[in-house]
C-alpha cells in the first residue's frame, strides 16, 4: 500500500515538474528579438526569408557614388570560384585577360603590397573580389539610411552658400 | 592444337542432331533478347548517379562540388547528373569510355584518391584529363543539351553574345575552352596552362 502511494506521488511530482520546465522553456523560447537584417520574432516562428534579389542581367557599369567604391558587379556571378586554388573573376579581369575578354583590369591598388609597392599580380590582401565588390541587384535597403552621393552633397552645399 | 582447333571448328559447321531448327532460332533469338538486353542493362546501372557516388571518392569529392552549381539546381528544374557530361551518350563511344573506365577501378581498389590530400594533389591531372577529352570530341557531352544552333545569342550577355558568334561559331573553340571549373572546383593552376 505504501509503496503504491510512493510511486504516484513520484509519478505526480514528475508531471509537475515537467509541466514547469516545458512553461519555463516556452516563455524563454517565445522571447522577442528585435528586428535585425531580417524580421526578429521568436526562436518558436518560422519566418519565411524576404526573396532573394534579382540577378543582374542586362545592366550597364554604374557610375560609383564616391571616388574610392569598388565599383558594383553589373554581372551574375553564381558559382564563381574565389578561393586559394582559383580566382575565376582574374578569368576575364587580370591585366593579361582584359583586353580580350572586354572587362576592366582590376586597378593597381590591387597590385600594390602593405608599402604600397606593385607586386607583378594581385596581392593577397585584395585577392577576395567579393570581400568589396558585390553584385549590383534591384534589392531594397535593408535599413533606412540617408546616404548621398558625393555630387548630391556638393551640390547641396553650394546651394546652400548661395 | 591445331587438331584440337578442327574438331571444334567441325562441331560448329555440323548440323544440329539434337535440337529442332525452331528450338535454335527462336531459342537464339529470346537468348539474344535476355543476353543483350541485360548488358545494356547492366551499362546503363553504372551510369546512374547512385553507382557514381557508391564510392565515397566520387561522393565526398566532386559530388559535394556538384551539389550548388546551376547544373545541379536552377530555376527550370532540369539536372545533368554525373554521367550526362562524363559518359557519352552514343552507343559506341559509350562503350569505349566504359572500356577506359577500367582504370578508375583500379584506382578505386589501390586508393589512388582515396583521401582528400590524395584527390587533391591529383586534382590538376584528373581535371585535365577530363578536358582535353571534351575538347577532342568538340564537347560533346555539353551539346548533348546546348545546341549552338538554339542558343539565342540576342539575349545572352554581350560579351556571351560576342564569344559565342565569333569563335565558337567558327569552330575555332569549343565549350570547355572557356567553360571550366562549372561543375566542379577548378584545381590549382598556377604553373598549368589553361588549355
Amino acid at each position: 500500500m505504501n509503496i503504491l502511494i510512493v510511486r504516484i506521488a513520484v509519478i505526480a511530482l514528475a508531471g509537475a515538474l515537467s509541466i514547469t520546465a516545458a512553461s519555463a522553456q516556452d516563455r524563454s523560447l517565445a522571447a522577442p528579438a528585435p528586428d535585425g537584417l531580417r524580421k526578429g520574432g521568436t526562436l518558436h516562428e518560422d519566418l519565411s526569408a524576404p526573396p532573394i534579389a534579382g540577378d543582374p542581367r542586362d545592366v550597364q557599369r554604374e557610375v560609383r557614388n564616391y571616388p574610392e567604391q569598388p565599383p558594383v558587379i553589373p554581372h551574375v556571378i553564381r558559382d564563381y570560384q574565389v578561393d586559394r586554388r582559383f580566382n575565376k573573376c582574374l578569368d576575364c579581369h587580370s591585366r593579361e585577360a582584359a583586353p580580350d575578354a572586354g572587362a576592366p583590369m582590376v586597378s593597381v591598388t590591387h597590385f600594390m603590397d602593405r608599402d604600397n609597392q606593385v607586386r607583378a599580380d594581385v596581392t593577397p590582401g585584395r585577392y577576395f573580389c567579393t570581400q568589396c565588390h558585390v553584385p549590383q541587384t534591384d534589392a531594397d535597403e535593408l535599413v533606412e539610411n540617408d546616404f548621398l552621393p558625393v555630387d548630391e552633397v556638393i551640390r547641396r552645399m553650394r546651394e546652400d552658400s548661395e | 592444337m591445331k587438331a584440337w582447333l578442327k574438331r571444334y571448328w567441325d562441331l560448329l559447321r555440323k548440323p544440329s542432331v539434337h535440337f529442332s531448327l525452331g528450338f535454335l532460332t527462336l531459342g537464339g533469338f529470346i537468348a539474344g533478347i535476355i543476353f543483350w538486353g541485360g548488358f545494356n542493362t547492366a551499362m546503363e546501372v553504372t551510369n546512374t548517379e547512385q553507382f557514381c557516388i557508391g564510392c565515397h571518392e566520387m561522393e565526398s569529392n566532386v559530388y559535394q562540388e556538384l551539389q550548388g552549381t546551376i547544373h545541379w539546381s536552377n530555376r527550370s528544374g532540369v539536372r545533368a547528373t554525373c554521367s550526362d557530361c562524363h559518359v557519352p551518350h552514343g552507343w559506341t563511344h559509350k562503350i569505349a569510355r566504359k572500356m577506359e573506365a577500367s582504370k578508375e577501378v583500379w584506382g578505386w581498389i589501390f586508393g589512388s584518391i582515396n583521401t582528400e590530400e590524395k584527390f587533391e594533389a591529383k586534382r590538376l591531372e584528373l581535371a585535365q584529363r577530363e578536358w582535353h577529352r571534351l575538347k577532342a570530341n568538340d564537347s560533346l557531352e555539353c551539346r548533348n543539351c546546348h545546341e549552338f544552333d538554339s542558343m539565342d545569342l540576342a539575349v545572352q550577355d554581350e560579351r556571351a553574345a560576342r564569344a559565342h558568334s565569333t569563335s565558337l561559331a567558327d569552330g575555332d573553340k569549343t565549350c570547355i575552352d572557356c567553360h571550366k571549373g562549372i561543375a566542379h572546383e577548378m584545381p590549382d593552376m598556377a604553373g598549368a596552362a589553361m588549355n
